[in-house]
């Protein structure tokens, strides 16, 4: 077929005719130019209509800077560090540091032989190294123990029968790991009634400090904490690594160019749906009286002193024990964060991180007022700490509101919204912004079509967006779905791990860290004051001059 | 060719390679208009055996303006080609590379499915293959030297270069 066209191409026939050009020759060339005209037609009125005044750069004025982090710096000193607690999240910031246990290694590559698409062995080989060398481990499960010495060798990021270095020494104290003159810094990751009184001990000890959330268990050990942080000096850094989140850092400047018009009302939640999301966590092998030290998990007198004090002070003995604390409890030890004599509850445990995100989005600091709602609603299984909560904070100088609403018993997730007159924004590790119908900072461009009201009309994804215009369809569909992931100059990051990393560099550099003591009194109180509403039945109030917190009426 | 194929049949050859030619065009010149357009959300939702491939590009803002700036050209040109018959086997091919990219990236697998699904229901064969195939048929036909551009390139053509080219 080929060669047959050829023959009768025009080059090839022409060798009997003439080779002048006809107008049929002509014709036939151009043919198919006039199409040009209604496809120019066709793509100028789509630029009207799709593509003119997507610009709304005149009413919507954000930066185009992308989120800043504290930068490593070059040849810093290696940091020795002291991990205590080696349960859940113990393990999780221990690979937020680099070193993982064997058998996660293990799980992550077969999970990578299983489906390719399974990234987080990768991840996990690439992520930076910190620079740190783990000295010393302490739990008080032997299980746990052992097992943190062997992640704390595993320098070389291995497998089940890999290359390992030298094991961290094992403590059956924490007073002997923060004695110890190997170790510069400690990693908390006991659990919640501990907190306060290992943080004080190891800054004490001259040791700096990543404690996990919540800061403390009582209120009267918060004052103290944040005292001792202050006269030691040690470098202080509170778990709420959504501070390291890229969107939260132009949350907040959206929020202070105020392009969501006054924001009244904040609406933040948890929904879980899972034994395990409600805290009903395994019961491991091998544990039983001889491999745990139950005396030490009990806690320190003094903080037993001041919970029972609390509780016994305001008729709230019910939800105390029920089991006396010095009975051996499988059940307590693994699930401790069922009962209020080791918990801080849905206040401590996950409200705490949706009041930090606000507190660093809109800094509010402690709120005027809290109140709270709820029960013990689906897991009667004997906890005193309620699976349902609402807890209302008041901000009567800022004309605003937070409510946080929580259930363990609905995975169907709510988000964390900020509701403003001129737009409402979404935050997750993206921002969705969706114009209000009534806004008047957008009339104009809600009236000219350009700014949508049925849907939203900016998306951030840190890293890819355009900040000036709105966001497309199709962008919006795809950073909707979650798809777009958070890239910190083109590479992937987890933010425990960044978290973590800034307060080494702060140790190294002699800064601040992001969750510092201030910000962890915030969280703390703010917490305190919305278990105590919950569990007195009525309001408490912050008194800002004698940083107290207040007892109202009871309703 | 106009002897050996009858009118009806290079008129409908002819519309095809335009068709293809118009849907092409007006595909890249809508991204190059839109400045905010990025193939990296598309990209993102890459399956198959490629997809972790296309998955990373996406994850590669420098890399992705040179992706982004080569396909609404690679568009742009081919669909002008095909529309105008102006180095329409060229333009063949270029589309079709374009088209297996985008198969590649977004293969019609069983139990595969995307965030931003598929319109149809296709099974290894979707659309873009069926243009792929379409495209082979304008490269083997390559109407565009009897009418379009190349008619007059196969005069100023050397023969030699015309092979792949018109």
């Amino acid at each position: 077929m080929e060669k047959e066209q050829k023959n009768n191409s025009p080059e090839e026939s022409k060798k009997g005719k003439s080779s002048k050009i006809s107008r049929r020759d002509i014709i036939k060339t151009l043919a198919a130019v006039p199409l040009l005209a209604p496809m120019a037609y066709g793509v100028l009125k789509t630029r009207k209509t799709a593509l003119k005044g997507r610009d709304i750069s005149d009413v919507f004025n954000l930066s185009s800077a992308n989120a800043v982090y504290l930068q490593p710096e070059a040849n810093g000193k290696q940091i020795r560090l002291g991990l205590i607690g080696f349960g859940i999240r113990g393990r999780q910031l221990m690979r937020a540091l680099g070193f993982a246990e064997p058998s996660y290694i293990d799980t992550l590559i077969e999970a990578k032989k299983k489906n390719p698409d399974d990234t987080r062995y990768d991840l996990f080989k690439e992520q930076d190294d910190l620079n740190v060398v783990i000295n010393g481990v302490c739990d008080i499960f032997e299980v746990y123990s052992e097992a943190a010495a062997l992640t704390g060798s595993n320098i070389y990021r291995e497998g089940t029968g890999g290359k390992f270095g030298p094991a961290p020494k094992r403590y059956d104290t924490y007073h002997e790991l923060l004695a110890a003159d190997d170790i510069d810094a400690v990693v908390i990751a006991a659990p919640d009634h501990w907190h306060g009184t290992i943080a004080m001990a190891a800054a004490r000890a001259g040791k700096h400090v990543y404690s996990e959330k919540p800061m403390t268990w009582t209120v009267p050990e918060t004052y103290l904490l944040r005292n001792t942080i202050k006269e030691t000096g040690v470098v202080f850094q509170l778990g709420h690594q959504g501070r390291q989140t890229a969107s939260y850092q132009k949350a907040a400047e959206i929020c202070s160019k105020d392009l969501l018009g006054t924001i009244t009302l904040i609406e933040v939640c948890t929904n879980r749906n899972t034994p395990n999301g409600a805290w009903v966590y395994p019961i491991i092998e091998g544990s039983n009286p001889q491999t745990i030290d139950w005396t030490q998990f009990e806690g320190d007198p003094q903080r037993i002193k001041e919970y029972d004090n609390y509780m016994m002070s305001t008729g709230l003995e019910r939800f105390m024990g029920p089991e006396a604390r010095d009975q051996f409890s499988l059940e307590r030890f693994f699930r401790w964060r069922c009962w209020w004599d080791y918990s801080t509850g849905l206040s401590g445990d996950l409200l705490t991180h949706e009041f930090d995100a606000v507190n660093q989005i809109l800094q509010t600091g402690i709120p005027h007022s809290a109140t709270s709602s709820g029960g013990i609603y689906y897991f009667k299984d004997g906890r005193t700490v309620p699976d349902v909560l609402q807890t209302t904070f008041e901000w009567p100088d800022r004309d605003l509101t937070m409510l946080y609403s929580a259930t363990l018993a609905s995975s169907r997730n709510r988000g964390k919204v900020f509701m403003g007159h001129d737009a409402s924004m979404e935050v997750s590790d993206i921002l969705v912004l969706t114009a209000d119908r009534n806004s008047d900072r957008y009339a104009e461009k809600i009236k000219d079509g350009t700014i949508p009201t049925d849907q939203p009309f900016f998306t951030y994804v840190p890293g890819q967006s355009k900040v000036d215009a709105v966001t497309s369809a199709t962008e919006l569909y795809f950073a909707q779905r979650g798809l777009l992931y958070t890239y910190v100059n083109g590479k992937r990051y987890d933010t425990t791990h960044l978290h973590i990393r800034e307060w080494l560099e702060c140790i190294r550099q002699g800064k601040t860290p992001s969750c510092n003591i201030d910000r962890g009194f915030e969280e703390a109180m703010t917490a305190h004051m919305g278990t105590r509403a919950y569990l007195e039945g009525r309001t408490m109030y912050w008194d800002k001059d004698k940083e107290e917190i207040v007892r109202g009426e009871k309703v | 060719m106009e002897n050996k194929l009858s009118e009806a049949q290079l008129s409908w050859l002819v519309i095809l390679r335009i068709f293809i030619g118009w849907h092409f065009l007006y595909e890249g010149l809508v991204k190059l208009l839109n400045p905010n357009w990025t193939a990296a959300t598309y990209l993102m939702d890459s399956k198959g055996w490629f997809g972790p491939l296309f998955v990373r590009m996406a994850g590669n803002p420098g890399l992705m303006n040179v992706v982004d700036f080569l396909n609404e050209w690679a568009l742009v040109l081919i669909g002008a080609g095909l529309l105008l018959g102006m180095f329409s086997r060229l333009s063949s091919i270029g589309g079709m590379i374009l088209l297996l990219l985008y198969t590649l990236s977004h293969p019609a697998l069983i139990g595969v499915n995307y965030q931003m699904s598929f319109e149809g229901s296709y099974l290894i064969i979707d659309k873009n293959l069926i243009e792929l195939v379409a495209l082979g048929v304008s490269f083997v036909f390559p109407t565009a030297r009897l009418i379009g551009i190349d008619r007059f390139f196969t005069r100023v053509l050397p023969v030699s270069c015309q092979k792949f080219i018109i």
